[in-house]
């Protein structure tokens, strides 16, 4: 009886105490994190999960993002955010601020690509009974491509309370991972095969191949099944893929030639210093973005906007004084032309790795033109897709320009009848200048797009002044139909071979395919005819 | 025949020059240097840097001193990334400015154009980049990562950490990477890595539309086995490689990449906030955190007056190989190429990763290796340190036609390419 009455009143101090041990156990455990190798802290953080309690996850963002601290003193784990040159420390389980403390005192708690895995998957079953609506959908995808052993139990009671129809479906592909490593019924992962196979993406191939090893017997047939069922689907996705680099690619190639098909196709002037009219470009947002970064950081999404105008005056002003100091003396001496301005592509390079320095400039991409998205079984990315809606937009630009403008009516007089203009009034001198400009401007304005996906190195320009030349050559000279359609069927073409023959015999053999080409049509795909060619 | 005639009349007078007109060294009141570097071309981006790095060594032993009692001066030319004129460079700084030892070269196509002017005018070059290995020369000393101090060790860490079963293997189509790749590939295989989980691919110099190829990596990846790509892509292509990684959202918890060319300075073009958790390997981050290099990283700001500029491992092979040939020097008690070449075998210097580097007789040093994970601020965060020193091995094990070389400069043996199976020296390489 006495036992009995002690095992009692054992039993419900344990309880009383466990209400107050847990804060003390989880706070015991977050400064477990500060000991240890990378598998020891990976292993606090999945039994540090097993709470459930939502106040870790702050706590497990902070580990991944290395913003957790511990004091060397007595190993207490705060979260920190750099402050001047000390930490401005935050209690890791109340969230409360602590203080400011300097950095000597303290060990940032290091992490590596299995902690963080760890990390996701801890989150990722916390958050699923978290009130944050977009938390809980996160928390789903998280479970479903990295399930745990464990999580099973945590995605059948989520499903159970949630109502949302989005999160319930991400909650059911989760079930359905979770299942296929667990030890259910095999009705029950034929099921989940069916489920997460209807996805048909490449997460659910790569989910299925992964337990497809372990499985036996009609399992195995069913998932080989809908493996193949997938890798058909997935073929013509990826046609659609290839088509889409092909346009990106296309895109690029038509923004990098669309200057040099007005300066070359247009007036006639092979300019090598075309791909250093980019590189101005490209310097130019890289300066307009350190102002902006370093005055007014909060307009950062902006500074493409104003990058534009200011790149296409630098280069279109530099492209001008080119004409006005070189070019123009060399008219009708296409070979001094080419050796001239192949000198001033040399010098601008120079010049500029004199004054900004050898190595590469961070420009940064806005927001909006940062990731990506899933489009059926496409991935766009965003900064691919502003291109290609760029490139477009400067073409349009470009050819109302030139058919529906003053300008645009006397240029194309000069450069078909110079003396017939002259005799008009038109200052051809004038219009040959403004021309020349306009072409380099729009070489700049190429040049900010560019600095989004490339390099911003004195380089830069000389990697797209061969792919130019090509593009103007093979649409046709003088003719900006011709540009935009060379543009889009090299990059088109380009991009079906490479899964084929890989990048490196991909572009030889468009090279190849383009002289034979220009052996068959010299004047390229759209022959301007007339006597203006002839001459 | 005229133009043969010429050569060996400049190649008796370098070596006159180099034996004969020994005294006349003595009388004069400095020591030069040689630094072999583009400054301008496609290379000037990663090359710049190591000239800057080498007046600056030179700046700060002329401080303690000098050696033998005689100030450095360093004599800078341009090579400007372009391989033949590299080697003319090289016989200019030996001939004409009679040059004690250069440092320079960083492509391996750069190397092996100065080689047989080194060898002629037998003078000393100091190699500070890592290579593909398959070469040892009397006159040349390889202070960069051979590929066991490097691609080796990088693989296995992410075969026992990350646990990788499937492999990419991507690289720009040139010699470093095909070689790496090859040793690499027969490595993998000798470890029970199946062929169809090997996927090797080359992209052209300066390549810039990954979009293929990531969304190619991330299909291999999608294998159900856990995938990572090992990176030998040069230079300028990493940028926009990185982005594309980035947008397309392959992340490094999912695919790991691990680089043997991206460094610090790579990274300084680049918002790295997307990268963090690829891997790097090397034998030095500038996050390496020992007085040494705190007080190199200081020196080096203040040398260049900009607190922006960032070390990497080049600059530390130059920093261990010029110290090496200080000391060497001073043993020698002579600048006499020869006679350095024969005091410098067995020399141990303090690297920057808290160790001593000692050069080996294969002219290879010993390093330790060192992965690292890219971190916000664009800098490495070391995750796995070699436990000792691994000693640079110049012909790999792992390939059928060099794995019986062993390379000796020490007398008698003398020899870069010594068969041990048939015990004759000579053989591929030769």
């Amino acid at each position: 009886m006495q036992i009995a009455i002690r095992i009692v009143l054992m039993l419900l101090l344990a309880v009383a105490a466990a209400a107050g041990a847990r804060a003390d156990d989880l706070r015991a455990g977050i400064d477990g994190l500060g000991k240890g190798n990378f598998a020891q802290v990976a292993k606090g953080v999945q039994q540090l999960a097993r709470s459930g309690d939502l106040r870790l996850v702050p706590v497990f963002e902070a580990l991944g993002d290395g913003a957790l601290y511990a004091r060397k003193s007595d190993g207490t784990v705060f979260i920190a955010s750099e402050k001047g040159s000390g930490l401005a420390l935050t209690d890791a389980l109340t969230g409360a601020a602590a203080g400011d403390a300097p950095k000597a005192g303290f060990e940032r708690i290091r992490v590596n690509n299995n902690l963080r895995r760890a990390v996701r998957t801890a989150i990722g079953a916390l958050s699923l009974m978290s009130p944050d609506r977009a938390a809980r959908l996160q928390a789903a995808k998280a479970v479903f491509a990295a399930p745990a052993d464990d999580s099973l139990e945590l995605v059948e009671t989520a499903l159970a309370s949630e109502t949302d129809a989005e999160i319930r479906s991400a909650l059911e592909d989760a079930k359905a991972a979770a299942l296929l490593k667990s030890d259910r019924s095999i009705a029950e992962k034929q099921g989940a095969i069916e489920r997460i196979a209807a996805r048909g993406d490449r997460d659910a191939m790569s989910i299925l191949s992964s337990f497809r090893a372990g499985a036996d017997g009609d399992l195995r047939l069913g998932i080989d099944r809908a493996i193949g069922d997938l890798q058909a689907r997935q073929a013509w996705w990826d046609m659609g893929q290839n088509v889409w680099y092909g346009v990106s690619l296309g895109s690029v190639l038509l923004l990098a030639a669309i200057g040099l098909a007005i300066t070359f196709g247009v007036m006639g002037i092979i300019n090598m210093a075309h791909g250093e009219m980019v590189m101005i470009g490209a310097y130019t947002t890289y300066v307009v973005q350190d102002v902006i970064r370093a005055s007014f950081p909060q307009w950062f999404d902006w500074s493409l906007a104003l990058a534009l105008p200011a790149a296409f005056l630098v280069a279109g002003f530099a492209g001008f004084l080119l004409e006005r100091g070189v070019i123009r003396f060399l008219y009708g001496r296409p070979l001094e032309t080419l050796l001239a301005t192949w000198g001033v592509s040399l010098i601008l390079q120079q010049a500029i790795r004199s004054i900004f320095g050898p190595s590469n400039r961070e420009v940064g991409n806005p927001t909006w033109m940062s990731g990506g998205f899933d489009f059926g079984g496409l991935t766009l990315t965003y900064n691919r897709l502003w291109i290609v809606v760029f490139s477009l937009a400067v073409f349009v630009t470009l050819l109302v320009l030139l058919k529906h403008s003053r300008f645009g009516l006397q240029m194309r007089a000069v450069t078909q009848n110079r003396r017939m203009a002259s005799s008009m009034g038109i200052r051809t001198p004038w219009v040959d200048a403004l021309t020349f400009a306009l072409g380099s401007g729009i070489a700049g304005m190429a040049g900010v797009a560019l600095s989004q996906i490339d390099n911003v190195s004195p380089n830069l320009g000389q990697s797209y002044i061969i792919d130019s030349f090509m593009v103007v050559v093979f649409g046709g000279v003088g003719n900006l139909w011709g540009t935009l359609v060379g543009a889009f069927s090299l990059g088109i073409v380009n991009k079906l071979l490479e899964p084929y023959a890989g990048a490196v015999l991909g572009k030889i053999l468009v090279l190849v395919l383009i002289i034979l080409f220009i052996q068959r049509r010299p004047r390229g795909l759209f022959a301007l005819k007339g006597r203006a060619v002839e001459a | 025949m005229k133009i043969r005639t010429s050569i060996h009349a400049a190649a008796l007078a370098g070596m006159l020059a180099a034996t004969a007109f020994q005294g006349a060294f003595a009388q004069e009141d400095t020591i030069k240097i040689g630094i072999l570097h583009s400054l301008s071309g496609t290379m000037a981006i990663s090359e710049t840097t190591l000239k800057d790095a080498m007046l600056m060594l030179i700046d700060e032993q002329n401080k303690k001193g000098g050696v033998l009692g005689k100030k450095l001066e360093a004599v800078v030319v341009d090579p400007a990334s372009d391989w033949p004129l590299f080697a003319e460079k090289a016989r200019d700084l030996i001939e004409k400015d009679k040059v004690a030892a250069v440092f320079g070269c960083w492509t391996s196509v750069s190397r092996k154009s100065v080689l047989p002017v080194f060898e002629e005018l037998d003078n000393i070059l100091f190699y500070p980049v890592q290579y593909e290995g398959e070469e040892s020369q009397r006159n040349v000393f390889y202070t960069g990562a051979a590929p066991n101090q490097q691609a080796i060790p990088a693989v296995d860490y992410l075969a026992e950490n990350e646990g990788v079963e499937r492999w990419v293997l991507a690289g720009t189509d040139y010699v470093y990477p095909r070689t790496t790749n090859k040793i690499l590939e027969a490595y993998l295989k000798a470890k029970g890595v199946a062929a169809e989980d090997i996927m090797i691919n080359y992209t052209p110099f300066g390549h810039k539309d990954w979009q293929t190829i990531v969304s190619d990596i991330k299909k291999f990846g999608s294998a159900g086995k856990k995938t990572a790509v090992v990176s030998t892509i040069n230079g300028d292509a990493n940028v926009p490689f990185y982005k594309e990684l980035g947008n397309q959202g392959v992340k490094a918890e999912d695919i790991p990449v691990v680089a043997f060319s991206v460094g610090e300075e790579e990274l300084a073009g680049l918002d790295t906030s997307p990268l963090v958790g690829h891997l790097a390997a090397w034998n030095y981050f500038q996050s390496v955190d020992t007085p040494a290099n705190a007080e190199f990283i200081k020196t080096w700001k203040a040398f260049t007056k900009n607190d922006k500029r960032v070390t990497n491992d080049p600059m530390e092979a130059h920093y261990i190989g010029f110290n090496m040939w200080v000391k060497a020097v001073e043993a020698a008690g002579t600048t006499e190429p020869d006679k350095v070449i024969d005091s410098i075998v067995g020399v141990s210097v303090p690297n920057l990763s808290g160790g001593y580097s000692t050069m080996m007789p294969n002219h290879h040093i010993t390093k330790p290796v060192l992965i690292g994970e890219i971190q916000t601020d664009g800098q490495f965060e070391t995750v796995f340190e070699t436990p000792g020193l691994v000693v640079g091995d110049e012909w790999s094990d792992y390939l059928p036609d060099s794995k019986d070389l062993i390379s000796d400069w020490r007398k008698p043996m003398s020899c870069g390419n010594f068969n041990v199976v048939s015990g004759k020296c000579g053989g591929k390489g030769s």
